[in-house]
């Protein structure tokens, strides 16, 4: 590795707020789409000569579209309450990263175009002309947003900084200032049906070669099986966890789970990914043609369920978004949703995580573990932002904290959560969500990690723990990336279900 | 009629209009817009009984806030509470005879005011002290304190150093609410804390008063967590399914 280019932070042993630094992060940017994708997505990609009236046009769409937006642009009193909650403004103290001031960067130009004291007064209420040098700051600081919703939870109006992010790099893009990262996937998944762009043979050909390293490790012909026509569940799951380490580990722990539990699962090559990065972009549309691959591969292959693997954002667009965007769910009465609705079985709830499936065969007592097998490991867990804040598991609110935990405790004996106020509703982001995983904004990745690492330290020193466990293929190959800034082991990573893996008594 | 009678009369009847005007057309506008997509900021309640519990201890409580900042918290709940209790104690002027609770209030609205205009202070000190809030505070935030401040203090002057006439001043105001005019008492204290709160009225629907509708239209917060039960669709989602699918 390359020594940085940038300092990165010491650890303490509480996250301290900073005194502001003004422009600490203005000069971070992340890489421009270019035409090829941009014009994929039906987007410009070089600033119109019209781009004021196209940025404002669509800004008023946005504004009548999504009440989240109109009412938080409106809403906002500056009490400062979550000046001091945001991971990228406590590891960079760049005022433009305090969720207030990230917002005000629109509320500033939807106060002067948009209000009335704002047309009159500008000056008074902080409303400021749209200028293309606003547009530079927008493309900057909605890209040191993970969208990972921690300003919600603290806003006593439960204002979504996501939301705002995800509306100014929709109206970004639509005056051609697209980021070459997320506009590339969008492409990459809707042509070949994952982010990687793993194309069908390829990924034939690695979950064979799983299926030997299986049997060769543990003697059993575990399958993997892939695009099988009525098999009863289907499997989506980022496709990181075809390839990447340690994400395959977890791959083989679902498929392991499926085996112990005799149920006929299949993947699907045209939804293999069950990424969405239409949700970073906050473009409806694009976030609901990329969701329709699994509706569509659900109908194709006849399956009765769907469930969805280790995968933050992705779980929250499939929890909360796929009955909505593709009728994946139940209530909805129209032909549309009916079509779908009819295929699957009732008697669970569509879709499903991973962590819900295993841990309910865990309770009926389905599944055998040797817990020893993970003695060498001191687990502790880390909630994914968007699981945590955006999504559920289970029938009670908050289940999916206690799952993912409960089903570590059932495999594995030595567990130490972190400081409370760091996890849970209240958990600190990876760093690297919400469209930001590219190496062009490392340095924010980096320091954005400070509160968690922060955390990590504090109970890798007191407790001895040695294996930071999660489920989001973001989180992992984030903190695989940004552990060693921080002095820590890159392997100390991986999912819930390589604890799972590990443990698990097949016959 | 003096012309501070019609001033003050006209002044009333426009800064009414303006408020409930204003914010039932605010209300119009959250309410016809549609909100896509489930995002309650979750755990979340599941059913929507559970979603007037969430937003009861919002709004009565300031639970989020209460998790955020204590100093916030507290100066910001003092000052809410203190001037709810400060209006209601208002309400006599406006009936008579006064209901019950009306007086039984009195004396700890009088003392309310207090409350409210610490509470204010500390806010308002906020600005100054914390860096961040400062970066963040705009010359109207610190007006509409000021305003605020101006307005308890003027109303505090009359209730504890000097009496205004507050039997001419009824009348004043019930003769405007059943359009029997009567003068406006020539009390220059009066005088402006009528104006300053006819200006608060009038500013209501274009400041950021509007975080007082705005919270129950709040999707994170108004929203039963029941995405995977019930299918939720917006009309212009809805129509893109006609067309294209």
């Amino acid at each position: 590795m390359a020594g940085p280019q940038f300092e990165v932070p010491t650890l303490t042993e509480y996250t301290e707020v900073p005194k502001i630094r003004e422009g600490a992060m203005s000069h971070l940017k992340s890489f421009v789409a270019a035409e090829t994708s941009q014009s994929y997505l039906g987007y410009p990609h070089q600033l119109p000569a019209d781009w004021k009236e196209r940025a404002l046009d669509r800004m008023g769409q946005v504004l009548e579209k999504f009440r989240s937006v109109r009412v938080f642009m409106d809403a906002c009193v500056h009490c400062g309450a979550c000046t001091d909650k945001c991971h990228y403004f406590l590891g960079t103290a760049d005022p433009n990263n305090m969720p207030v001031a990230r917002q005000e960067l629109m509320r500033k130009v939807y106060r002067r175009y948009f209000t009335l004291p704002g047309k009159i007064a500008p000056w008074l209420v902080g409303a400021e002309d749209l200028t293309e040098e606003t547009l530079g700051k927008w493309y900057n600081y909605y890209h040191q947003c993970s969208e990972c919703r921690r300003c919600s939870v603290y806003c006593p109006y439960g204002i979504d900084t996501a939301e705002i992010t995800m509306a100014g790099r929709e109206i970004l893009n639509y005056v051609g200032i697209g980021q070459k990262y997320s506009s590339e996937i969008l492409v990459k998944v809707q042509k070949i049906g994952n982010n990687l762009g793993l194309p069908g043979p390829a990924l034939e050909d690695t979950l064979a070669g799983l299926e030997e390293d299986i049997e060769a490790d543990t003697g059993v012909p575990v399958k993997m099986p892939l695009n099988v026509k009525g098999a009863e569940i289907l499997l989506v799951t980022p496709s990181a966890d075809f390839f990447s380490e340690p994400h395959v580990e977890s791959l083989i722990g679902y498929a392991k789970v499926f085996h112990a539990a005799g149920v006929s699962w299949t993947l699907s090559t045209h939804a293999s990914e069950a990424g969405n990065f239409g949700l970073f972009n906050g473009n409806y549309e694009t976030m609901r043609n990329v969701a329709m691959r699994i509706r569509d591969a659900a109908l194709e292959l006849g399956v009765k369920r769907i469930i969805v693997g280790e995968c933050g954002h992705a779980w929250r667009v499939a929890y909360a978004y796929w009955n909505t965007l593709t009728g994946i769910g139940w209530g909805g009465d129209d032909p549309f949703a009916k079509q779908l609705r009819d295929q699957l079985d009732m008697r669970y709830p569509q879709p499903m995580h991973i962590c819900e499936y295993t841990w309910d065969l865990i309770e009926k007592g389905a599944l055998k573990f040797d817990k020893s097998l993970n003695d060498d490991r001191v687990i502790t867990f880390h909630d994914s932002c968007n699981v945590a804040r955006g999504s559920r598991m289970g029938d009670e609110p908050g289940g999916q904290f206690t799952i993912p935990r409960n089903i570590i405790r059932a495999v594995a004996n030595h567990y130490q959560d972190m400081a409370a106020e760091t996890i849970g509703e209240g958990t600190f982001c990876c760093g690297g969500g919400g469209g930001m995983l590219t190496d062009d904004l490392i340095e924010a990745r980096v320091k954005g990690a400070l509160p968690r690492m922060n955390a990590y330290n504090n109970v890798v020193r007191s407790d001895g723990v040695n294996f930071l466990a999660l489920i989001c293929a973001i989180c992992k190959a984030q903190f695989t990336k940004v552990l060693p800034y921080y002095g820590f082991d890159r392997n100390s990573v991986g999912g819930v279900h390589q604890l799972v893996s590990t443990a698990i008594k097949l016959d | 009629m003096t012309s501070l009678t019609v001033f003050y009369t006209t002044l009333f009847y426009f800064a009414t209009l303006v408020l409930i005007g204003g914010v039932a057309y605010r209300i119009y506008e959250y309410s016809r817009t549609p909100a896509p997509l489930k995002i309650p900021t979750t755990p979340a309640p599941t059913s929507n009984a559970g979603v007037v519990v969430r937003m009861a201890r919002e709004v009565v409580l300031f639970e989020s806030l209460f998790k955020s900042n204590k100093w916030i918290w507290i100066f910001g709940w003092l000052f809410h509470v203190g001037l709810a209790v400060v209006l209601l104690r208002h309400v006599r002027y406006f009936q008579e005879p006064a209901w019950f609770w009306v007086e039984f209030i009195q004396p700890f609205g009088k003392y309310a005011s207090f409350i409210m205009v610490a509470g204010l202070a500390g806010l308002w000190a906020r600005r100054f002290l914390v860096d961040r809030v400062r970066y963040i505070s705009t010359p109207s935030d610190h007006l509409m304190l000021a305003l605020l401040v101006a307005i308890g203090l003027s109303g505090m002057m009359m209730t504890f150093v000097s009496h205004t006439d507050i039997v001419a001043l009824k009348a004043f105001m019930l003769g405007l609410m059943t359009f029997d005019f009567q003068p406006m008492p020539a009390d220059g204290v009066l005088m402006v804390h009528l104006g300053l709160v006819a200006l608060l009225m009038i500013i209501f629907p274009i400041s950021k008063l509007l975080h007082a509708p705005g919270i129950f239209f709040s999707p994170t917060r108004n929203q039963a967590d029941n995405p995977r039960e019930q299918r939720h669709l917006a009309p212009w989602a809805a129509a893109l399914e006609r067309n294209k699918s």
